[in-house]
């Protein structure tokens, strides 16, 4: 009984077939649709069928759910009873829940900031170098573990054990090397919050490098002739040639990271579950919404979540948009 | 294109018929060979299906369908039975969704407690097999205002301390009756070179801190006995009432002695899975955890008074008086069609637990559950405290808080205590403020 019998998972095999039997009978259906139906405007029409499949989904499966959350942000726990604003005052009065928007705040602040400034500084570093491919394989290769697998390495690399017994942690064991006294890197806040924020760096940093690198390449080599015969030194270069003609993706890469920051739950909930005054918003949010089972607090930091992405997002698209147009 | 849609076609008729017809050659049926007699009272329902939901996985899940077999067999009611590490926010999510089990086994009966509601009232059948089969105390668990919804189902015993009996027998340790033999053997175990003579661990996840609830509360019973328990769990006392404080310093005369556990912070990081193992290597002397530790150390060790770790009961002051703390999980239902209400009655019957405890562990305050069918000592010793008449026994107060205290901020709190060395009497003043209105 203790493997999996392939019999028993077959039942499921056959829902798969169904509904990729289902997928395939609606986009046969549209296309026959759009085929026969002698038309009006037929560039719209079509438009307008095969736009359909996809706004039915997202108005059942992103906009009903994400009013209803806001409806619920404003009732009590079971989502009976109105109670106004009362869950956002408590989202800014409990002590407890303005650390966590604290935390949320901090890695924020650090985590786009440290990973596009060493991804920047590395992608400068290895640029046209021999090895460059293998040094920029080498730091993207963390972006291929997922957050959840990343969370258990690292906790393993913070492990600690008491002076005196084997440390099974990495980093306490370059410090006993060092002849250090082994540290409980996930304990104490503030610090703990910053061991996390690592995690999240070693991560996302190969993303920025690859970015970042890219564009680097894409500046015009007559600037940068044209800026070595004026007599920069390596300084001037980087600041008045190289930041400038890479703004665009350095705002991507920056705004990339703050979303992901935001949203941020995997790693602390692997690594410390909230405890230690480590939760951030979405942590909070699944913990308030389903093992409290709170919904207007849950639904009022989803709520919360939402207005601190929504600014980010705008103005990305706003970017896009300018840069479209200047081409 | 005539080709490409015969090719289309061919692969649609391949994805839909290679499942179906992998499907149609199911699982092997099940041979019929069991003796059906002790099924009789459960009826017949020839074809009828039953959904079972629970937190028990793996090994234990394995045990619980084998237990099932000649039930399924002998009634016709098929039980399909589903375990989730993560019950207690999906139970909530499936019953709004409309997908609630027939049956649901409830960890805790503070969160069964949520779901009065829903859950449908034990028939007058039902309550007259749990008032035969479960003793007064047990059937109150399972009971909301006055109406029984849950029926127990395993029970464990918290008061157990962990120890080795080789190092007991060869230093000449004697098992302590009183908390101040328990104290004097603590520190001849010291004395006798275990620098730690108690080790400790509550990282447990997001469930981080629960030990040290544990603690807390099987030395209120102690310093301040169960009446009192029984207030500060209903909130008749505040949280934060003096004789609180008081067995929460007791507490700390251990968990918070670096003399005893050594670094005292290490306790917040050390899972409490891998806490009592240090016993087997003689790097300390006592681990107090409940029975269902048991299933935490490795294989090959054996859990036997003469064997390699064993537990004891943690005494108190008076060792005439004996408070038992303990937990347990509970059978209900959402849904009542009658193959339903026969798999309730089943799980509430001494033919399911007797059947249950030969496939493997599993402890139960059932009555008709005979303690000789146990598979190893410590749980023949609980289900012994269980029964036993001259011992008090109370559920974990935790699992009786409402959740936002019982499975939040007790945890926190107590971990902070642990963790930052935080103040006793502004710990239980942060848990009492956490209390709802």
């Amino acid at each position: 009984m203790d493997q999996i019998d392939i019999l028993d998972e077959l039942p499921k095999f056959g829902q798969l077939g169904i509904g990729v039997v289902a997928f395939v009978l609606v986009v046969g259906f549209l296309l026959f649709l759009v085929d026969r139906l002698p038309g009006f405007d037929k560039g719209r029409f079509a438009a307008a069928v095969f736009l359909f499949p996809t706004v039915l989904l997202l108005a059942v499966g992103l906009l009903f759910p994400a009013l209803r959350t806001v409806w619920l942000s404003f009732f009590d726990k079971d989502g009976e009873s109105f109670v106004g604003v009362a869950n956002y005052t408590w989202m800014f009065k409990d002590p407890d829940i303005r650390g966590v928007l604290g935390n949320t705040l901090i890695w924020v602040i650090a985590v786009p900031i440290l990973s596009a400034g060493i991804g920047l500084i590395y992608a400068i570093m290895i640029d046209r170098l021999k090895v460059e491919a293998l040094a920029k394989a080498l730091v993207f290769l963390p972006m291929g573990i997922s957050f959840v697998g990343a969370g258990i390495i690292w906790r393993f690399v913070y492990a600690y054990k008491p002076e005196g017994e084997d440390q099974i942690g990495l980093l306490n064991q370059i410090v006993v090397w060092l002849g250090g006294e082994p540290q409980q890197w996930l304990l104490n806040p503030p610090w703990n919050t910053f061991f996390l924020i690592v995690v999240m760096v070693w991560i996302q940093t190969g993303f920025a490098t690859v970015v970042l690198s890219a564009s680097i390449k894409a500046i015009p080599t007559e600037i940068v002739e044209a800026a070595r015969l004026d007599g920069v030194n390596a300084w001037q270069m980087f600041w008045r040639v190289t930041v400038p003609s890479i703004r665009p993706a350095i705002v991507v890469v920056l705004v990339t990271m703050s979303i992901a920051a935001l949203k941020l739950f995997d790693l602390v909930r692997t690594m410390t579950a909230g405890n230690f005054k480590t939760s951030v918003i979405a942590n909070e949010m699944y913990t308030q919404a389903f093992r409290l089972l709170d919904k207007g607090h849950g639904a009022a930091l989803a709520v919360f979540l939402f207005v601190l992405v929504t600014p980010i997002i705008f103005y990305q698209v706003r970017a896009m948009r300018a840069r479209r147009e200047e081409r | 294109m005539s080709n490409m849609r015969k090719r289309w076609l061919l692969a649609a008729v391949a994805a839909v018929s290679v499942p179906l017809a992998l499907s149609a050659c199911g699982k092997a049926d099940k041979g019929g060979s069991a003796d059906c007699a002790p099924y009789a009272d459960f009826g017949k329902h020839e074809d009828t299906q039953v959904t079972m939901y629970s937190t028990v996985r793996d090994a234990e899940a394995d045990q619980l369908t084998a237990t099932f077999k000649d039930f399924e067999e002998c009634t016709g009611i098929e039980i399909k039975y589903e375990g989730n590490g993560d019950f207690e926010a999906q139970i909530g999510i499936r019953v709004d969704g409309g997908n609630a089990p027939d049956i649901a086994v409830f960890p805790q009966p503070g969160l069964m407690a949520k779901f009065a509601g829903k859950l449908k009232p034990a028939s007058e059948k039902l309550k007259s097999i749990v008032t035969a089969n479960y003793s007064k105390d047990w059937q109150n668990y399972g009971t909301v205002n006055g109406t029984l919804y849950g029926t127990s189902f395993d029970a464990n015993v918290k008061s157990f301390v962990w120890y080795s009996p080789k190092l007991f027998k060869e230093k000449g340790y004697a098992v302590p009756k009183t908390w101040a033999e328990l104290i004097t053997l603590t520190d001849k175990i010291k004395a006798d070179g275990i620098a730690t003579p108690w080790c400790a661990g509550i990282e447990s996840g997001e469930a981080t801190g629960w030990p040290a609830t544990d603690w807390l509360e099987d030395m209120v019973l102690r310093t301040a006995g169960p009446e009192t328990y029984d207030k500060w769990v209903k909130h008749e006392i505040p949280f934060d009432d003096p004789a609180i404080a008081t067995a929460l310093d007791r507490v700390g005369s251990i968990l918070r002695n670096q003399d005893y556990v050594g670094k005292v912070s290490a306790i917040a990081t050390t899972s409490f899975q891998a806490a009592g193992l240090p016993i087997l290597e003689n790097k300390c002397g006592l681990h107090r955890q409940a029975s269902f530790y048991a299933a935490q150390w490795p294989q090959g060790t054996k859990v036997a008074e003469d064997g390699d770790v064993f537990a004891f009961y943690l005494p108190g002051d008076d060792a005439a008086k004996k408070p038992i703390l303990g937990a347990g999980q509970f059978v209900t239902a959402f849904t009542d069609r009658p193959e339903v209400e026969a798999v309730r009655q089943y799980l509430a019957s001494g033919v399911f637990f007797n059947e249950r405890m030969k496939k493997g562990p599993f402890t139960t305050a059932n009555k008709q559950a005979d303690p000789n069918n146990a598979t190893d000592p410590v749980i023949k010793l609980s289900m012994q405290l269980l029964r036993d008449d001259t011992a008090t026994f109370r559920f974990d107060g935790s699992d009786l808080m409402p959740a936002e205290v019982g499975s939040a901020k007790f945890w926190k709190e107590m971990t902070a205590w642990i963790a930052e060395g935080k103040d006793t009497k502004a710990t239980l003043a942060a848990i009492e403020a956490a209390w709802p209105k």
